[in-house]
């Protein structure tokens, strides 16, 4: 749309990935009916999943996945090097995700499982800022669509962006749900940050921290709980070594 | 015919998942080398998978794709089920069922419309689409809606699914959103007829390289979740025979392993499934692909997008005929979920995938924790056919005197028409 015959600026996006399944950026994709206002916000010149157009000229990278190969550190500081903010999206890029999990083992171990003899190149998992300065993670697996249409459009419209607070029990309570700890599961719930709108315990499942920690996360009072529902902190250390993404519980029972 | 030197390298192909990449060399008008290369970083689920507790391996599974979260959980669930002797109530499996054709009908139409049609168009992506074709993207719009809605009402979520556990689902829709389900399919009716009267208008490349399609094999239904194992040359195996249906190797200049079967190459996905299940499709389905041109058994390697659209049809059907099932039966948690004692075994499970068949095995010990696991996905089994159709289609193409840039459009195509997910080969 044209103000007296000159286009406002638009901000400049490209979409990255690096090592993922690729279900941020897909999720961003999907719901057709917010994408197309959305994209009118937005010049995207790199999206890889959606179109053959290949921009070098872009101010925010949206990068999902995690880090995991010497080509992929030097292609993230080019786009680093471009980029004006840059921004880490969903849980692989925040934390390193269940990618980390391949950290439990050693690199030729994991290797040897894998692809049996066949030599493949592969190094340690890294979130995006072990790497280079992050300047915003927005964290989910897979992220919010609605969180991250709402920080993009704070970021054209310079507002503050805000990410909740307060635990998923605030949004998990609100849905109206019986507690996960109640039907027998462990919940992660009491400790990881709100603003999934508590999907998972939602649909009947424990939350297994993807969002990372609540401001304020009381671990103490969560061995209580896990205490008095019957788990141990090995079976919760289980849930939070899936994600990575709670790095203040540790494990002090023997 | 002309001598000419062509050498195309396309690099990072657009519109698929994952990251891959064409070479194709040509010299005096000869082809010398079509390759087509996953350079997509490894990321090793099967030692991921190694220790995670028998609840969390199908969590974990969804996450080797993005776009088939829903295939991959279930076919990890199936694994997870056979290994510890867990039967699934009736009407958990209807709703797994109705998840896992909205996920079939929410990736055929993201293909169909937003990853193949814009080469149709001749255009780079759907964006110019919206201004010059707002019909055309106004139906994919609804239909990829209407399948994402059903993902995120039946299992909580379209990417990365909630409510599909061990035992069954987590969570029951209510009736009421059953039967506003329904209604939404059959609004969506005339949008699914309209996409097949489109396909009657786009010139599908004409080429044909005869191949051995691989699928589940379907007893009274076309197959999605378990089963035998059947290919078009005539091969048929129990579904634990997985591996002798796959023979995977490996090539030096791609990441991904290849797979063949009673030749150097097989290929998976909606035209294998079409090929050897047609008789199971609904008449509607059989009349609609009447229409396209598309019989059994069919070679053509871009008639994958018309099966896609046959089997998008299909299931918008069979949604509706779970819907009416379901609508008869009680959805209390019982009744969706059984219990689940955790006891060691080992098995397999096979699920059609909207790309083609894909199998997960895991062996689990007594404690509930997997100890060994093995996923084969379809992308995989598809990498070696893409690589020999490449060759000739090069040399189909260039006796027909194209030059590099129409070759060059050729090929990505081609590879598009599989709809690989290449960050799925590189589990």
């Amino acid at each position: 749309m044209k103000y007296l015959g000159i286009d406002p600026q638009k901000l400049k996006i490209g979409v990255f990935n690096f090592t993922c399944c690729e279900g941020c950026a897909l999720t961003l994709a999907n719901k057709e009916e917010t994408l197309v206002d959305f994209l009118a916000l937005l010049d995207v010149v790199s999206f890889r999943e959606i179109s053959s157009d290949k921009g070098k000229d872009y101010d925010i990278a949206l990068i999902e996945g995690s880090i995991s190969r010497d080509d992929e550190v030097e292609r993230l500081k080019q786009i680093r090097a471009q980029a004006k903010v840059l921004v880490a999206l969903g849980t692989c890029a925040c934390y390193g995700g269940v990618n980390n999990l391949k950290n439990h083992f050693k690199i030729e171990e994991a290797v040897e499982i894998a692809y049996g003899e066949d030599k493949v190149e592969t190094s340690k998992v890294r979130p995006l800022s072990d790497v280079v300065k992050v300047d915003l993670e927005i964290p989910g697996c897979p992220v919010s669509k609605a969180e991250v249409e709402k920080i993009v459009v704070d970021i054209v419209n310079e507002a503050d962006i805000d990410l909740p607070k307060y635990p998923v029990c605030v949004e998990c309570r609100r849905n109206m749900n019986t507690c996960v700890f109640d039907l027998g599961m462990i919940c992660l719930g009491p400790v990881t940050r709100a603003g999934c709108d508590a999907v998972c315990t939602t649909g009947g499942v424990g939350c297994l921290g993807c969002r990372g920690p609540a401001e304020d996360a009381n671990y103490e009072s969560f061995r209580e709980i896990l205490k008095e529902n019957g788990f141990t902190v090995a079976q919760a250390m289980e849930r939070i070594n899936f994600y990575n993404g709670l790095p203040g519980m540790v494990n002090d029972e023997s | 015919m002309m001598k000419v030197d062509m050498k195309i390298d396309v690099h990072h192909l657009a519109r698929v998942e994952g990251h891959g990449d064409i070479h194709i060399d040509i010299k005096d008008g000869k082809l010398v080398k079509a390759q087509w290369a996953v350079v997509e970083t490894p990321r090793f689920f099967e030692a991921m998978l190694r220790g995670q507790p028998y609840d969390l391996a199908p969590t974990l599974a969804s996450r080797i794709c993005g776009i088939c979260s829903i295939t991959h959980t279930l076919c990890s669930l199936r694994a997870v089920e056979r290994a510890m002797d867990v039967e699934i109530p009736p009407a958990g499996r209807l709703l797994r069922l109705l998840a896992k054709h909205a996920e079939t009908l929410q990736s055929h139409i993201l293909h169909v419309f937003f990853l193949a049609a814009p080469d149709f168009f001749g255009v780079p992506s759907v964006i110019p689409l919206i201004k010059s074709h707002p019909e055309v993207v106004g139906i994919a719009a609804r239909l990829k809606g209407l399948a994402n809605d059903i993902c995120d009402e039946i299992a909580g979520r379209t990417v990365h699914p909630v409510s599909l556990v061990v035992g069954g689902v987590s969570r029951a829709p209510e009736k009421e959103q059953l039967k506003a389900i329904r209604k939404r399919i059959e609004d969506c009716m005339p949008d699914i007829r309209a996409t097949v009267d489109l396909f009657k208008t786009l010139d599908i490349p004409d080429f044909v390289r005869e191949t051995e399609f691989v699928s589940l094999k379907g007893d009274n239904d076309y197959p999605y979740i378990g089963g035998d194992l059947v290919s078009t040359d005539g091969v048929v195996k129990p579904e634990d025979d997985y591996l002798a249906m796959t023979n995977e190797y490996k090539e030096d200049f791609t990441t991904s392993k290849f797979a063949r079967l009673s030749r150097e190459s097989m290929a998976v996905g909606a035209l294998a499934r079409f090929n050897n299940n047609y008789e199971f499709l609904h008449p509607e389905a059989k009349e609609a692909a009447a229409e396209l041109n598309l019989h059994p058994v069919n070679h053509n390697p871009f008639m994958n997008n018309v099966a896609q659209v046959i089997e998008s049809l299909n299931a918008m059907l069979d949604c509706i005929d779970v819907i009416d099932q379901l609508l008869e039966q009680d959805l209390k948690l019982d009744d969706i979920k059984s219990k689940v004692e955790v006891k060691a075994g080992t098995a397999v499970g096979a699920v059609e995938a909207p790309r083609g068949i894909l199998y997960h095995e895991y062996t689990i010990d007594e404690t509930g924790h997997v100890t060994g696991a093995n996923c084969i996905i379809p992308t995989t089994q598809n990498n070696a056919n893409i690589h020999f159709d490449l060759a000739d289609l090069a040399e189909w193409a260039l006796a027909q005197g194209k030059d590099d840039k129409e070759i060059t459009l050729l090929s990505e195509m081609l590879v598009r028409a599989y709809d690989p997910c290449i960050s799925c080969s590189v589990h």
